[in-house]
Protein backbone atom coordinates (compact mmCIF):
# COMPACT_ATOMS: atom_id res chain seq x y z
CA UNK A 1 0.00 0.00 0.00
CA UNK A 2 1.29 3.40 -0.84
CA UNK A 3 2.23 5.41 2.24
CA UNK A 4 1.89 9.17 2.37
CA UNK A 5 5.23 10.90 2.76
CA UNK A 6 4.87 12.72 6.07
CA UNK A 7 8.49 13.78 6.51
CA UNK A 8 7.51 17.37 5.82
CA UNK A 9 5.15 17.44 8.80
CA UNK A 10 7.83 17.58 11.51
CA UNK A 11 6.89 21.07 12.54
CA UNK A 12 3.27 21.02 11.49
CA UNK A 13 1.10 22.77 14.11
CA UNK A 14 -1.55 20.10 13.74
CA UNK A 15 0.81 17.55 15.23
CA UNK A 16 2.74 19.14 18.08
CA UNK A 17 5.54 16.85 19.12
CA UNK A 18 5.94 15.05 15.81
CA UNK A 19 3.81 13.15 13.40
CA UNK A 20 1.31 10.71 14.90
CA UNK A 21 1.01 7.96 12.38
CA UNK A 22 -0.83 5.27 14.25
CA UNK A 23 -4.44 6.40 13.96
CA UNK A 24 -5.22 4.97 10.61
CA UNK A 25 -7.23 8.13 10.01
CA UNK A 26 -6.42 10.73 7.43
CA UNK A 27 -3.71 12.85 9.16
CA UNK A 28 -4.52 15.75 6.89
CA UNK A 29 -8.02 16.18 8.39
CA UNK A 30 -8.42 19.35 10.46
CA UNK A 31 -8.05 18.87 14.22
CA UNK A 32 -11.42 18.84 15.93
CA UNK A 33 -12.85 18.70 19.43
CA UNK A 34 -16.22 18.06 20.93
CA UNK A 35 -18.60 21.03 21.00
CA UNK A 36 -20.08 21.94 24.40
CA UNK A 37 -23.65 20.74 24.87
CA UNK A 38 -25.73 23.89 25.22
CA UNK A 39 -28.88 25.29 23.70
CA UNK A 40 -27.42 28.58 22.46
CA UNK A 41 -23.98 27.87 21.06
CA UNK A 42 -23.64 31.27 19.35
CA UNK A 43 -24.38 33.07 22.60
CA UNK A 44 -21.92 30.81 24.37
CA UNK A 45 -19.24 31.70 21.83
CA UNK A 46 -19.92 35.42 22.29
CA UNK A 47 -19.69 35.09 26.08
CA UNK A 48 -16.47 33.13 25.81
CA UNK A 49 -14.91 35.83 23.64
CA UNK A 50 -16.06 38.54 26.08
CA UNK A 51 -14.55 36.62 28.98
CA UNK A 52 -11.18 36.37 27.31
CA UNK A 53 -11.17 40.02 26.21
CA UNK A 54 -8.80 41.93 28.47
CA UNK A 55 -10.58 44.42 30.71
CA UNK A 56 -8.88 47.65 31.56
CA UNK A 57 -9.63 48.72 35.11
CA UNK A 58 -8.24 52.22 35.31
CA UNK A 59 -8.82 55.82 34.34
CA UNK A 60 -6.36 57.67 32.14
CA UNK A 61 -6.94 60.72 30.03
CA UNK A 62 -5.06 63.12 27.82
CA UNK A 63 -5.99 66.16 25.78
CA UNK A 64 -4.35 68.71 23.51
CA UNK A 65 -4.85 72.41 24.15
CA UNK A 66 -3.20 75.71 23.37
CA UNK A 67 -0.21 75.20 25.68
CA UNK A 68 0.49 71.55 24.80
CA UNK A 69 -0.84 68.27 26.12
CA UNK A 70 -2.15 67.39 29.56
CA UNK A 71 -1.84 63.75 30.63
CA UNK A 72 -3.54 62.47 33.78
CA UNK A 73 -4.20 59.10 35.38
CA UNK A 74 -5.24 57.38 38.58
CA UNK A 75 -2.99 54.89 40.39
CA UNK A 76 -5.08 51.90 41.40
CA UNK A 77 -4.39 48.31 40.38
CA UNK A 78 -7.03 45.63 40.90
CA UNK A 79 -7.05 41.86 40.68
CA UNK A 80 -10.72 41.08 40.37
CA UNK A 81 -12.27 42.69 43.44
CA UNK A 82 -8.98 42.99 45.34
CA UNK A 83 -7.17 46.30 45.27
CA UNK A 84 -3.60 45.17 44.83
CA UNK A 85 -2.01 48.62 44.80
CA UNK A 86 -2.93 52.27 45.24
CA UNK A 87 0.36 53.60 43.99
CA UNK A 88 0.91 52.38 40.45
CA UNK A 89 2.68 54.72 38.05
CA UNK A 90 0.35 54.80 35.09
CA UNK A 91 2.12 57.57 33.23
CA UNK A 92 5.44 56.38 31.83
CA UNK A 93 8.19 58.66 30.61
CA UNK A 94 9.25 57.34 27.22
CA UNK A 95 11.75 60.15 26.72
CA UNK A 96 12.02 63.74 27.99
CA UNK A 97 9.50 64.83 25.32
CA UNK A 98 7.06 61.97 25.24
CA UNK A 99 4.72 60.33 27.73
CA UNK A 100 2.70 57.14 27.54
CA UNK A 101 -0.23 56.01 29.67
CA UNK A 102 -0.93 52.54 30.99
CA UNK A 103 -4.33 50.86 30.81
CA UNK A 104 -4.90 47.12 30.74
CA UNK A 105 -2.16 44.71 31.62
CA UNK A 106 0.44 46.54 33.69
CA UNK A 107 3.24 44.19 32.66
CA UNK A 108 2.39 44.42 28.98
CA UNK A 109 2.20 48.20 29.06
CA UNK A 110 5.38 48.68 31.09
CA UNK A 111 7.37 46.31 28.91
CA UNK A 112 6.22 47.66 25.56
CA UNK A 113 6.58 51.27 26.63
CA UNK A 114 10.16 50.61 27.67
CA UNK A 115 10.71 48.83 24.39
CA UNK A 116 9.26 51.83 22.58
CA UNK A 117 11.64 54.06 24.52
CA UNK A 118 14.54 51.94 23.27
CA UNK A 119 13.33 52.18 19.67
CA UNK A 120 12.87 55.95 19.95
CA UNK A 121 16.40 56.36 21.27
CA UNK A 122 17.84 54.19 18.48
CA UNK A 123 15.93 56.29 15.95
CA UNK A 124 17.45 59.44 17.44
CA UNK A 125 20.96 58.02 17.25
CA UNK A 126 20.56 56.76 13.69
CA UNK A 127 18.80 59.80 12.26
CA UNK A 128 20.22 62.60 14.44
CA UNK A 129 16.75 63.93 15.16
CA UNK A 130 14.04 63.12 17.69
CA UNK A 131 11.31 60.79 16.53
CA UNK A 132 7.91 62.35 15.93
CA UNK A 133 4.87 61.42 18.03
CA UNK A 134 3.38 60.06 14.81
CA UNK A 135 6.35 57.81 14.25
CA UNK A 136 6.57 56.59 17.84
CA UNK A 137 2.88 55.73 18.03
CA UNK A 138 3.11 53.98 14.65
CA UNK A 139 6.03 51.85 15.86
CA UNK A 140 4.07 50.78 18.94
CA UNK A 141 0.89 50.13 16.96
CA UNK A 142 2.74 47.93 14.47
CA UNK A 143 4.24 45.86 17.27
CA UNK A 144 0.89 45.42 19.00
CA UNK A 145 -0.75 44.48 15.72
CA UNK A 146 1.79 41.74 15.16
CA UNK A 147 0.72 40.25 18.51
CA UNK A 148 -2.96 40.60 17.74
CA UNK A 149 -5.09 37.81 19.16
CA UNK A 150 -2.33 36.57 21.47
CA UNK A 151 -3.75 38.11 24.61
CA UNK A 152 -1.83 41.33 25.04
CA UNK A 153 -3.80 43.93 26.95
CA UNK A 154 -2.62 47.43 26.17
CA UNK A 155 -4.72 50.59 25.93
CA UNK A 156 -2.27 53.42 25.77
CA UNK A 157 -2.04 57.04 24.77
CA UNK A 158 1.18 58.47 23.39
CA UNK A 159 1.49 62.18 24.05
CA UNK A 160 4.36 64.44 23.09
CA UNK A 161 5.57 67.66 21.56
CA UNK A 162 7.56 67.35 18.32
CA UNK A 163 8.47 69.58 15.36
CA UNK A 164 4.85 69.68 14.26
CA UNK A 165 3.63 70.79 17.70
CA UNK A 166 1.66 68.87 20.34
CA UNK A 167 0.63 65.36 19.32
CA UNK A 168 -1.67 62.78 20.89
CA UNK A 169 -2.39 59.26 19.69
CA UNK A 170 -4.43 56.39 21.13
CA UNK A 171 -2.99 52.91 20.52
CA UNK A 172 -4.45 49.60 21.67
CA UNK A 173 -3.81 45.88 21.62
CA UNK A 174 -6.31 45.35 18.80
CA UNK A 175 -3.84 47.24 16.61
CA UNK A 176 -5.98 50.36 16.50
CA UNK A 177 -4.30 53.74 16.32
CA UNK A 178 -6.18 57.03 16.41
CA UNK A 179 -4.99 60.58 16.25
CA UNK A 180 -7.04 62.94 18.37
CA UNK A 181 -7.29 65.89 20.69
CA UNK A 182 -9.14 64.28 23.63
CA UNK A 183 -8.93 60.70 24.82
CA UNK A 184 -9.77 58.77 27.95
CA UNK A 185 -8.99 55.10 28.38
CA UNK A 186 -10.13 52.57 30.96
CA UNK A 187 -13.15 51.51 32.96
CA UNK A 188 -13.48 54.99 34.43
CA UNK A 189 -13.30 56.71 31.07
CA UNK A 190 -17.06 57.36 30.61
CA UNK A 191 -17.08 59.35 33.83
CA UNK A 192 -13.88 61.16 32.92
CA UNK A 193 -15.23 62.00 29.45
CA UNK A 194 -18.30 63.56 31.03
CA UNK A 195 -16.30 66.04 33.06
CA UNK A 196 -13.59 66.53 30.42
CA UNK A 197 -15.87 67.15 27.46
CA UNK A 198 -18.09 69.60 29.30
CA UNK A 199 -15.20 71.64 30.69
CA UNK A 200 -12.83 71.57 27.69
CA UNK A 201 -11.70 74.75 25.97
CA UNK A 202 -8.76 74.96 23.56
CA UNK A 203 -7.67 78.30 25.01
CA UNK A 204 -7.03 77.28 28.60
CA UNK A 205 -4.04 78.12 30.70
CA UNK A 206 -1.86 75.32 32.00
CA UNK A 207 -3.35 75.64 35.51
CA UNK A 208 -6.93 75.57 34.23
CA UNK A 209 -6.23 72.56 32.04
CA UNK A 210 -4.51 70.72 34.90
CA UNK A 211 -7.44 71.41 37.21
CA UNK A 212 -9.88 70.11 34.57
CA UNK A 213 -7.86 66.91 34.22
CA UNK A 214 -7.62 66.51 37.98
CA UNK A 215 -11.35 66.90 38.44
CA UNK A 216 -12.09 64.46 35.60
CA UNK A 217 -9.88 61.80 37.20
CA UNK A 218 -11.39 62.47 40.60
CA UNK A 219 -14.95 62.03 39.36
CA UNK A 220 -14.00 58.82 37.58
CA UNK A 221 -12.41 57.40 40.70
CA UNK A 222 -15.51 58.33 42.67
CA UNK A 223 -17.85 56.23 40.53
CA UNK A 224 -15.56 53.52 39.19
CA UNK A 225 -14.42 50.90 41.68
CA UNK A 226 -11.42 49.94 39.62
CA UNK A 227 -9.97 53.47 39.71
CA UNK A 228 -8.56 55.32 42.70
CA UNK A 229 -5.45 56.17 44.61
CA UNK A 230 -3.60 59.25 43.43
CA UNK A 231 -4.57 61.52 40.55
CA UNK A 232 -1.34 62.43 38.72
CA UNK A 233 -1.28 65.27 36.23
CA UNK A 234 1.53 65.91 33.74
CA UNK A 235 1.98 68.67 31.18
CA UNK A 236 3.89 68.28 27.91
CA UNK A 237 5.15 71.56 26.50
CA UNK A 238 7.72 72.60 23.90
CA UNK A 239 10.54 71.97 26.39
CA UNK A 240 9.31 68.51 27.34
CA UNK A 241 7.09 67.04 30.01
CA UNK A 242 6.75 68.15 33.62
CA UNK A 243 4.81 66.55 36.44
CA UNK A 244 2.39 69.11 37.81
CA UNK A 245 0.66 67.33 40.69
CA UNK A 246 -0.19 64.08 42.39
CA UNK A 247 -3.16 64.35 44.72
CA UNK A 248 -4.82 61.62 46.73
CA UNK A 249 -8.39 61.39 45.42
CA UNK A 250 -9.76 61.00 48.93
CA UNK A 251 -8.32 64.38 49.86
CA UNK A 252 -9.56 65.83 46.57
CA UNK A 253 -13.05 64.70 47.52
CA UNK A 254 -13.07 66.77 50.67
CA UNK A 255 -11.48 69.67 48.83
CA UNK A 256 -14.27 69.72 46.23
CA UNK A 257 -17.05 68.80 48.61
CA UNK A 258 -16.02 70.01 52.05
CA UNK A 259 -18.05 68.60 54.91
CA UNK A 260 -20.65 70.98 56.32
CA UNK A 261 -20.91 69.94 59.95
CA UNK A 262 -24.08 70.39 61.97
CA UNK A 263 -23.54 72.54 65.10
CA UNK A 264 -23.32 69.39 67.29
CA UNK A 265 -20.79 67.74 65.05
CA UNK A 266 -18.85 71.01 64.88
CA UNK A 267 -18.69 71.15 68.71
CA UNK A 268 -17.56 67.52 68.86
CA UNK A 269 -14.84 68.21 66.27
CA UNK A 270 -13.70 71.32 68.18
CA UNK A 271 -13.50 69.60 71.56
CA UNK A 272 -11.58 66.60 70.15
CA UNK A 273 -9.15 68.99 68.46
CA UNK A 274 -8.56 70.93 71.66
CA UNK B 1 24.45 25.13 -0.17
CA UNK B 2 27.80 24.38 1.42
CA UNK B 3 29.50 24.96 -1.92
CA UNK B 4 28.32 28.60 -1.95
CA UNK B 5 29.52 29.88 1.39
CA UNK B 6 33.06 30.47 0.29
CA UNK B 7 33.40 34.21 0.63
CA UNK B 8 34.29 35.92 -2.61
CA UNK B 9 35.37 39.14 -0.96
CA UNK B 10 38.30 38.28 1.30
CA UNK B 11 41.14 40.42 2.61
CA UNK B 12 44.47 40.36 0.84
CA UNK B 13 47.60 40.12 2.98
CA UNK B 14 48.12 43.86 2.75
CA UNK B 15 44.61 44.75 3.80
CA UNK B 16 42.84 45.26 0.45
CA UNK B 17 39.48 43.93 -0.57
CA UNK B 18 40.26 43.21 -4.17
CA UNK B 19 36.69 42.51 -5.22
CA UNK B 20 35.67 45.94 -3.96
CA UNK B 21 38.56 47.56 -5.78
CA UNK B 22 37.71 45.72 -8.97
CA UNK B 23 34.15 46.93 -8.55
CA UNK B 24 35.49 50.49 -8.35
CA UNK B 25 37.27 49.78 -11.64
CA UNK B 26 33.93 48.81 -13.14
CA UNK B 27 32.59 52.14 -11.93
CA UNK B 28 35.49 53.98 -13.55
CA UNK B 29 34.55 52.41 -16.86
CA UNK B 30 30.91 53.40 -16.52
CA UNK B 31 29.36 56.50 -18.06
CA UNK B 32 30.16 59.85 -16.53
CA UNK B 33 27.72 61.22 -14.00
CA UNK B 34 27.75 64.54 -12.20
CA UNK B 35 25.70 66.08 -9.41
CA UNK B 36 25.66 69.73 -8.32
CA UNK B 37 23.84 71.15 -5.31
CA UNK B 38 22.44 74.68 -5.57
CA UNK B 39 20.58 76.71 -2.99
CA UNK B 40 17.14 75.87 -4.37
CA UNK B 41 17.76 73.16 -6.96
CA UNK B 42 19.92 70.08 -7.32
CA UNK B 43 21.06 68.94 -10.75
CA UNK B 44 22.06 65.50 -11.95
CA UNK B 45 23.74 64.98 -15.28
CA UNK B 46 24.68 61.76 -17.02
CA UNK B 47 26.61 61.03 -20.19
CA UNK B 48 24.52 59.30 -22.80
CA UNK B 49 26.64 57.01 -24.91
CA UNK B 50 25.51 57.14 -28.52
CA UNK B 51 22.17 55.39 -28.80
CA UNK B 52 21.87 52.86 -31.58
CA UNK B 53 19.47 54.07 -34.25
CA UNK B 54 16.87 51.41 -33.58
CA UNK B 55 16.88 51.77 -29.80
CA UNK B 56 14.08 53.64 -28.08
CA UNK B 57 16.11 56.05 -26.00
CA UNK B 58 13.26 56.69 -23.57
CA UNK B 59 13.58 53.15 -22.23
CA UNK B 60 17.11 53.78 -21.01
CA UNK B 61 16.51 56.53 -18.50
CA UNK B 62 19.66 56.85 -16.45
CA UNK B 63 18.32 59.29 -13.86
CA UNK B 64 15.51 57.74 -11.85
CA UNK B 65 13.34 58.86 -8.97
CA UNK B 66 13.20 56.86 -5.76
CA UNK B 67 10.34 58.87 -4.26
CA UNK B 68 8.64 62.16 -5.07
CA UNK B 69 11.49 64.06 -3.43
CA UNK B 70 14.52 61.80 -4.01
CA UNK B 71 16.34 60.97 -7.25
CA UNK B 72 19.36 58.87 -8.17
CA UNK B 73 21.91 58.65 -10.96
CA UNK B 74 24.73 56.15 -11.11
CA UNK B 75 27.83 55.02 -12.90
CA UNK B 76 28.70 51.37 -13.34
CA UNK B 77 26.79 48.17 -13.94
CA UNK B 78 23.27 49.17 -14.88
CA UNK B 79 21.74 45.81 -14.01
CA UNK B 80 23.13 46.05 -10.47
CA UNK B 81 21.67 49.55 -10.35
CA UNK B 82 18.22 48.23 -11.18
CA UNK B 83 18.30 45.88 -8.21
CA UNK B 84 19.47 48.57 -5.80
CA UNK B 85 16.95 51.08 -7.11
CA UNK B 86 14.07 48.66 -6.63
CA UNK B 87 15.13 47.89 -3.06
CA UNK B 88 15.55 51.58 -2.32
CA UNK B 89 12.10 52.40 -3.70
CA UNK B 90 10.55 49.75 -1.49
CA UNK B 91 12.41 51.10 1.52
CA UNK B 92 11.16 54.63 0.80
CA UNK B 93 7.57 53.42 0.92
CA UNK B 94 8.17 51.14 3.86
CA UNK B 95 9.58 54.08 5.82
CA UNK B 96 6.50 56.14 4.96
CA UNK B 97 4.35 53.31 6.25
CA UNK B 98 6.14 52.65 9.53
CA UNK B 99 6.73 56.22 10.68
CA UNK B 100 4.27 58.16 8.49
CA UNK B 101 7.03 60.38 7.18
CA UNK B 102 9.02 60.56 3.92
CA UNK B 103 12.65 59.45 4.09
CA UNK B 104 15.43 61.97 4.42
CA UNK B 105 18.13 61.88 1.74
CA UNK B 106 20.61 60.81 4.38
CA UNK B 107 18.42 57.90 5.49
CA UNK B 108 17.95 56.40 2.04
CA UNK B 109 21.64 56.94 1.21
CA UNK B 110 22.53 55.13 4.42
CA UNK B 111 20.19 52.31 3.40
CA UNK B 112 21.66 51.97 -0.10
CA UNK B 113 25.20 52.14 1.25
CA UNK B 114 24.28 49.55 3.87
CA UNK B 115 23.06 47.22 1.12
CA UNK B 116 26.25 47.76 -0.84
CA UNK B 117 28.33 46.98 2.25
CA UNK B 118 26.35 43.84 3.02
CA UNK B 119 27.38 42.40 -0.32
CA UNK B 120 31.04 42.92 0.53
CA UNK B 121 30.70 40.77 3.61
CA UNK B 122 28.48 37.89 2.50
CA UNK B 123 29.30 34.48 1.18
CA UNK B 124 28.87 33.66 -2.46
CA UNK B 125 27.98 37.14 -3.67
CA UNK B 126 29.96 39.89 -5.33
CA UNK B 127 29.78 43.61 -4.55
CA UNK B 128 27.46 45.90 -6.52
CA UNK B 129 29.47 47.45 -9.33
CA UNK B 130 28.15 50.97 -9.13
CA UNK B 131 28.51 54.33 -7.43
CA UNK B 132 25.31 56.24 -6.91
CA UNK B 133 24.66 59.98 -6.73
CA UNK B 134 21.57 60.58 -4.64
CA UNK B 135 19.84 63.94 -4.49
CA UNK B 136 16.80 65.26 -2.77
CA UNK B 137 15.29 67.79 -0.41
CA UNK B 138 14.98 67.14 3.31
CA UNK B 139 11.24 66.83 3.98
CA UNK B 140 11.48 68.72 7.29
CA UNK B 141 14.03 71.47 6.75
CA UNK B 142 13.69 71.77 2.96
CA UNK B 143 17.48 71.82 2.61
CA UNK B 144 18.89 70.42 -0.67
CA UNK B 145 21.27 67.46 -0.34
CA UNK B 146 23.64 65.50 -2.58
CA UNK B 147 25.18 62.23 -1.44
CA UNK B 148 27.45 59.69 -3.09
CA UNK B 149 27.82 55.98 -2.35
CA UNK B 150 30.38 53.53 -3.71
CA UNK B 151 30.80 49.75 -3.95
CA UNK B 152 32.53 49.54 -0.59
CA UNK B 153 29.44 50.91 1.11
CA UNK B 154 30.84 54.25 2.22
CA UNK B 155 28.83 57.38 1.67
CA UNK B 156 29.24 61.10 2.20
CA UNK B 157 27.55 64.37 1.41
CA UNK B 158 28.87 66.66 -1.32
CA UNK B 159 28.32 70.16 -2.69
CA UNK B 160 29.17 68.80 -6.12
CA UNK B 161 30.66 65.52 -7.27
CA UNK B 162 31.27 63.37 -10.29
CA UNK B 163 31.68 59.65 -10.81
CA UNK B 164 32.26 57.24 -13.68
CA UNK B 165 34.42 57.88 -16.73
CA UNK B 166 36.90 60.76 -16.32
CA UNK B 167 35.41 61.68 -13.01
CA UNK B 168 38.74 63.10 -11.85
CA UNK B 169 38.75 65.76 -14.58
CA UNK B 170 35.16 66.66 -13.84
CA UNK B 171 35.84 66.88 -10.12
CA UNK B 172 38.87 69.08 -10.73
CA UNK B 173 36.73 71.36 -12.88
CA UNK B 174 34.06 71.52 -10.19
CA UNK B 175 36.60 72.27 -7.48
CA UNK B 176 37.95 75.15 -9.54
CA UNK B 177 34.61 76.56 -10.60
CA UNK B 178 32.13 75.69 -7.86
CA UNK B 179 30.28 78.44 -6.11
CA UNK B 180 26.86 78.65 -4.48
CA UNK B 181 24.40 78.99 -7.32
CA UNK B 182 20.69 78.71 -7.81
CA UNK B 183 18.25 77.85 -10.57
CA UNK B 184 19.60 77.93 -14.10
CA UNK B 185 23.15 78.74 -12.98
CA UNK B 186 23.35 75.39 -11.20
CA UNK B 187 22.17 73.59 -14.33
CA UNK B 188 24.80 75.40 -16.38
CA UNK B 189 27.53 74.46 -13.94
CA UNK B 190 26.57 70.79 -14.13
CA UNK B 191 26.49 70.85 -17.93
CA UNK B 192 29.82 72.67 -18.10
CA UNK B 193 31.38 69.98 -15.91
CA UNK B 194 29.99 67.23 -18.12
CA UNK B 195 31.12 68.98 -21.29
CA UNK B 196 34.71 68.73 -20.06
CA UNK B 197 34.62 65.03 -20.79
CA UNK B 198 31.67 64.48 -23.08
CA UNK B 199 31.05 65.42 -26.68
CA UNK B 200 28.88 68.46 -26.65
CA UNK B 201 25.25 68.34 -27.69
CA UNK B 202 21.87 67.44 -26.23
CA UNK B 203 22.14 64.00 -27.79
CA UNK B 204 24.96 62.99 -25.48
CA UNK B 205 23.84 64.45 -22.20
CA UNK B 206 20.90 63.67 -19.95
CA UNK B 207 20.03 66.29 -17.33
CA UNK B 208 17.44 66.25 -14.57
CA UNK B 209 16.64 69.06 -12.17
CA UNK B 210 15.05 68.56 -8.74
CA UNK B 211 13.16 71.39 -7.08
CA UNK B 212 11.31 71.32 -3.79
CA UNK B 213 7.98 72.32 -5.33
CA UNK B 214 7.98 70.29 -8.52
CA UNK B 215 10.17 67.30 -7.74
CA UNK B 216 12.25 65.81 -10.52
CA UNK B 217 12.11 67.19 -14.05
CA UNK B 218 14.04 65.70 -16.94
CA UNK B 219 15.17 68.35 -19.39
CA UNK B 220 14.23 67.98 -23.05
CA UNK B 221 16.99 67.56 -25.63
CA UNK B 222 16.12 70.97 -27.08
CA UNK B 223 16.44 72.64 -23.68
CA UNK B 224 19.85 71.07 -23.17
CA UNK B 225 20.94 72.13 -26.64
CA UNK B 226 19.90 75.70 -25.85
CA UNK B 227 21.90 75.77 -22.63
CA UNK B 228 24.90 74.18 -24.35
CA UNK B 229 24.71 76.89 -26.99
CA UNK B 230 24.65 79.53 -24.23
CA UNK B 231 27.70 77.96 -22.61
CA UNK B 232 29.61 77.81 -25.89
CA UNK B 233 28.78 81.45 -26.56
CA UNK B 234 30.03 82.41 -23.09
CA UNK B 235 33.20 80.41 -23.66
CA UNK B 236 33.78 82.08 -27.02
CA UNK B 237 33.23 85.51 -25.51
CA UNK B 238 35.71 84.73 -22.72
CA UNK B 239 38.28 83.55 -25.28
CA UNK B 240 37.78 86.67 -27.36
CA UNK B 241 38.15 88.91 -24.30
CA UNK B 242 41.44 87.20 -23.48
CA UNK B 243 42.80 87.57 -27.01
CA UNK B 244 41.74 91.17 -27.55
CA UNK B 245 44.46 93.67 -26.50
CA UNK B 246 43.41 95.73 -23.48
CA UNK B 247 42.02 99.06 -24.64
CA UNK B 248 43.70 101.32 -22.12
CA UNK B 249 47.35 100.41 -22.65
Amino acid sequence: MMELDLSGFESCPLFPGGVVADHGENPLAAASFQLPACSDFDGFQKDAIQMTKPAKGTTTLAFVFKEGVIVAADSRATMGGYISSQSVKKIVEINPHMLGTIAGGAADCQFWHRNLGIKCRLHELANKRRISVTGASKLLANILYSYKGMGLSVGTMIAGWDEKGPGLYYVDNEGGRLKGTRFSVGSGSPYAYGVLDSGYQFNMSVEEAAELARRAIYHATFHDGASGGVASVYHVGPQGWKKLSGDDVGELHYKYYPMILTPTEQEMADTSAA
Amino acid sequence: MARYDRAITVFSPDGHLFQVEYALEAVRKGNAAVGVRGTDVIVLGVEKKSTPKLQDSRSVRKIVSLDTHIALACAGLKADARVLINRARIECQSHRLTVEDPVTVEYITRYIAGLQQKYTQSGGVRPFGLSALIIGFDPYSGAPALYQTDPSGTFSAWKANATGRNSNSMREFLEKNYKETSGQETVKLAIRALLEVVESGGKNIEIAVMTKEQGLRQLEESEIDAIVAEIEAEKAAAEAAKKAPSKDS
